[in-house]
């Protein structure tokens, strides 16, 4: 895609950069899939692809935005392939937020993650950008190759979601077990891979 | 498909974040589940991978 052939600094540059968000990559794999394993499997793949790719990587622009793209496209394949169930690894997260002063019941990370597993997908990962990776929504909408109002709207939704959850402790236990549940989200897929050209398919 | 639609309101009765120009208090917790990721010691496969990649020219 009209890269030329990156000199040596260059590579290391973008080596530098590449190992600089793979923290990143990792929380935003784990907040979309939920199992740490799988996430770590998602982000390595990433890695190698965008590896593969590195020439069409504007050098200056931002290597976390181009990255999570990456990602995001694995993830949506490997979604479409059923790898992923939205399955919650309970183990990794008994640890309990510090409440905030004036709240009696402290949020758990574990009940956070949950509710965050039983969004729609779209949703699920446009909270993650904005409200956890620190995205703009002009960015997050360049990443999701959407409108930023389609973002402001799928994160809007997901913060309801959350709120009525989280407030009236109503997190479903296994509905992304649950084959029917699961169906509609592979459909929900459908849509969100349907609009999902961006420079970093590969 | 039409379930984004930007004109759609916020349902009722499940009040809107920043409504009153505060987050939620678990809106905290979303950033600390990702930080806490984030914060994470890198595991040698990530390590041995990114050393790797030199050689894959």
């Amino acid at each position: 895609m009209g890269g030329t052939e990156r000199t040596a600094s260059e590579k290391a540059d973008f080596k530098r950069e590449l190992t600089d968000v793979v923290p990143h990559l990792r929380a935003f794999a784990r907040g979309l899939c939920g199992r740490a394993d799988m996430a770590d499997d998602l982000v390595q793949e990433t890695l190698l692809k965008a590896w593969a790719a590195q020439e069409r990587f504007q050098p200056g622009t931002s290597m976390r935005a181009w990255t999570f793209v990456i990602l995001r496209n694995a993830y949506l394949t490997d979604m479409r392939r059923n790898r992923f169930r939205g399955e919650y690894d309970e183990t990794v997260a008994e640890r309990i937020l510090t409440a905030p002063a004036g709240q009696e019941e402290p949020i758990h990370l574990s009940d956070m993650h949950r509710a965050l597993l039983t969004l729609p997908p779209e949703r699920r990962e446009a909270l993650l950008l904005v409200g956890a990776g620190g995205f703009s929504y002009e960015e997050a909408a360049t990443i999701c190759d959407c409108a930023v109002g389609t973002i402001k709207s799928r994160v809007g939704r997901a913060r309801a979601a959350l709120n009525t959850m989280l407030s009236d402790g109503s997190i479903p236990k296994r509905s992304l077990q649950d084959d029917a549940a699961h169906r509609a989200i592979l459909e929900e897929l459908d849509d969100v891979a349907a609009g999902n050209g961006i420079a970093a398919r590969s | 498909m039409n379930s984004d639609k930007t004109d759609m309101p916020t349902p009722r009765g499940a009040p809107a974040a920043n409504r009153d120009g505060k987050d939620p208090e678990w809106a905290n917790g979303l950033r600390k589940l990702y930080d806490s990721v984030v914060d994470e010691p890198l595991p040698d496969s990530f390590k041995d991978l990114l050393e790797q990649l030199d050689t894959k020219d």
